[in-house]
């Protein structure tokens, strides 16, 4: 194997391996950073002995095995200091029996619990969003930190920034590593939940620069999701954020055109969508109604993309229930966005008439000021209905608002072609 | 990046053999790892060749040929769609499972719509959409 080869042998491994490395370690060290340090060293020795040795048979147990001597270490260490400060404690003790016996055997034992317990705390809520997210890519993503500055468009060092910060605030914050339970865990693994999504919006529509969407963020979040699915198989609405992820991507393909313009769901061909996605959605969100969370807010959105999903043609679509089901998530989780959503699908149902009314009472949110959706909506309508010069209007407004490019230019196309009076 | 993992036929496929509960166990173990590491999009085994046909096209000729067929090396005995970041990380995972005996298993990327370039034109893309509506009339009416 070239030395090249091998070092893209590395990346692999520790792609697959390091969520579960990070995790066992830990679970061992109780400290989130000094065990990513610990799993990091690992990887250079890697890096610096397997293009001569080969990859071993096992690279996983083999990098576990040399991170686990140098957390022992540094659990000694730990001890010592404490023992000269006088206060040894017994759960460094603890940590250390732990860490001690055999180091080759039983790395799968608990790896599920220790993925769970990692994907809580990536999430905790007392991080930021942004570090949320930074922290979960590169935990369980296994994304390099220039991976995801180049992802969301910032600079390494703020992405840099943003996990130090993260990791020490968890440091000083002392929060255990621990899967939630009781009342907690619905509010924590809800937190879990918005940052995956996150991550799969930021991919699907992104909202900044010139492309429309960045299939591999789409890709890196439904991978977190299916994880999730796998560690945590009775929550409904896990399942049901897969099913939502998988029926959204099953349309990337479909989702822009030749240059990168984007092309609005009835305007897609369908036969351009993944079937296989689509088919893995509609699985997921059936697991999750047999689970009793078909009214749950992922259920409710992914119950949605499955009308959408399921007709064959744009004329097929069963609007009527898409705007009852939007019906059913503006009573749980009112937002002006879902309101929006609902109108849309209520003009599609009963006209655009009945549509605009329920647009126009939006016109005075505040929420919605500055987002493009409401003129680009509202600019629709009123061209269906043959009000052309407001369409027009409204669709410029669009245009001024979007911060993305490629929008900005299907708004301003629209806005043209909408005929003078 | 998607790939489809390709399992060659083997004596024992061909033959209809079932593998023993041992490979069943392994291979069961190592798919639930591919699920829960999300690389796993779908998979499955396929019956011996004996039970399957192959058209051939010659102009306004089509012809059907009954199975067995011989070339056991070119046969398919099964697949796997994953979900991977980069061909790397495809072999590494395909390193990992329970094959033996000089078994050989190919890794084949899968076409995605921006791989075809600018030669997949609109035209191109319209008359695939067109072939797909009628395709979608006929399951209809069937």
């Amino acid at each position: 194997m070239t030395e090249s080869a091998t070092h893209g042998a590395i990346d692999a491994v520790w792609r697959i391996e390091s969520a579960r490395l990070i995790g066992g370690l830990t679970r061992i060290v109780g400290d989130v950073g000094v065990a990513e340090d610990l799993a990091q060293d690992a990887l250079l020795i890697a890096l610096e002995r397997w293009p001569s040795t080969g990859v071993p048979d096992n690279p996983g147990a083999w990098l576990m095995s040399t991170a686990k001597h140098r957390a022992i270490d540094v659990l000694r260490k730990r001890t010592l200091h404490q023992r000269k400060e006088g206060q040894i404690s017994h759960e460094v003790e603890l940590q250390l029996e732990e860490a001690q016996p055999d180091l080759d055997a039983a790395i799968d034992d608990d790896v599920g619990d220790d993925l769970l317990r990692l994907m809580f705390i990536a999430c905790h809520p007392v991080l930021s969003t942004e570090a949320r997210v930074a922290l979960t890519l590169r935990l369980l993503g296994g994304l390099t930190t220039e991976e995801i500055a180049r992802a969301f468009l910032v600079p390494v060092a703020t992405v840099q920034q943003r996990i130090v910060r993260a990791k020490r605030t968890l440091a000083e914050a002392r929060v255990p590593f621990e899967v939630p339970r009781g009342a907690d865990r619905a509010a924590r693994l809800g937190a879990v939940l918005e940052v995956v999504y996150l991550i799969f919006n930021e991919g699907y529509s992104a909202t900044t620069g010139d492309d429309w969407v960045r299939p591999a963020l789409c890709e890196d979040a439904l991978r977190l999701g299916r994880i999730l699915a796998e560690l945590a198989p009775d929550e409904p609405e896990v399942h049901a954020l897969v099913a939502l992820m998988e029926i959204q991507a099953s349309r990337l393909g479909a989702r822009t055109g030749p240059s990168g313009e984007p092309i609005l769901l009835l305007d897609q061909d369908r036969g351009r969508w993944d079937h296989l996605l689509v088919r893995r959605g509609l699985t997921a969100l059936e697991r999750a109604e047999a689970l009793g969370g078909a009214l749950g807010p992922y259920a409710l959105q992914a119950a949605i993309a499955a009308c959408h999903a399921r007709a064959r043609t744009g004329d097929e679509t069963d609007w009527a229930r898409i705007a009852a089901l939007y019906d059913a998530l503006a009573q749980l989780s009112p937002s002006p966005v879902v309101a929006l959503n609902r109108a849309v699908a209520v003009s599609m149902a009963f006209g655009p008439a009945a549509g605009l009314e329920l647009v126009d009472a939006l016109m005075s949110e505040p929420a919605l000021e500055q987002y493009h959706l409401l003129p680009s909506v509202r600019g629709d309508l009123l061209a269906k209905l043959g009000r052309s010069a407001e369409a027009r209007v409204e669709f410029e407004r669009a245009a001024a608002l979007t911060r993305n490019a490629k929008e900005r230019d299907l708004l301003l196309q629209r806005a043209a072609d909408c005929p003078n009076p | 990046m998607r790939v489809m993992v390709i399992v060659k036929a083997s004596k024992e496929s061909e033959a209809g053999v079932l593998p023993d509960a041992t490979i069943l166990g392994a291979m069961g173990k190592f798919n639930e790892k591919l699920v829960q590491a999300g690389v796993m999009l779908a998979g499955d085994g396929l019956q011996a060749s004996s039970k399957g046909k192959r058209v051939r096209f010659d102009g306004a000729k089509k012809t059907v040929i009954d199975g067995p067929f011989t070339e056991t090396k070119e046969l398919i005995a099964g697949f796997w769609m994953w979900q991977v970041k980069s061909m790397d990380e495809a072999v590494e995972w395909l390193k990992r499972a329970p094959f033996d005996g000089g078994t050989e298993v190919e890794i084949r990327q899968v076409f995605e719509a921006e791989d075809f370039g600018p030669d997949f034109t609109p035209e191109m893309r319209a008359q695939e959409a067109r072939n797909r509506e009628q395709a979608a009339k006929n399951a209809k009416k069937a």
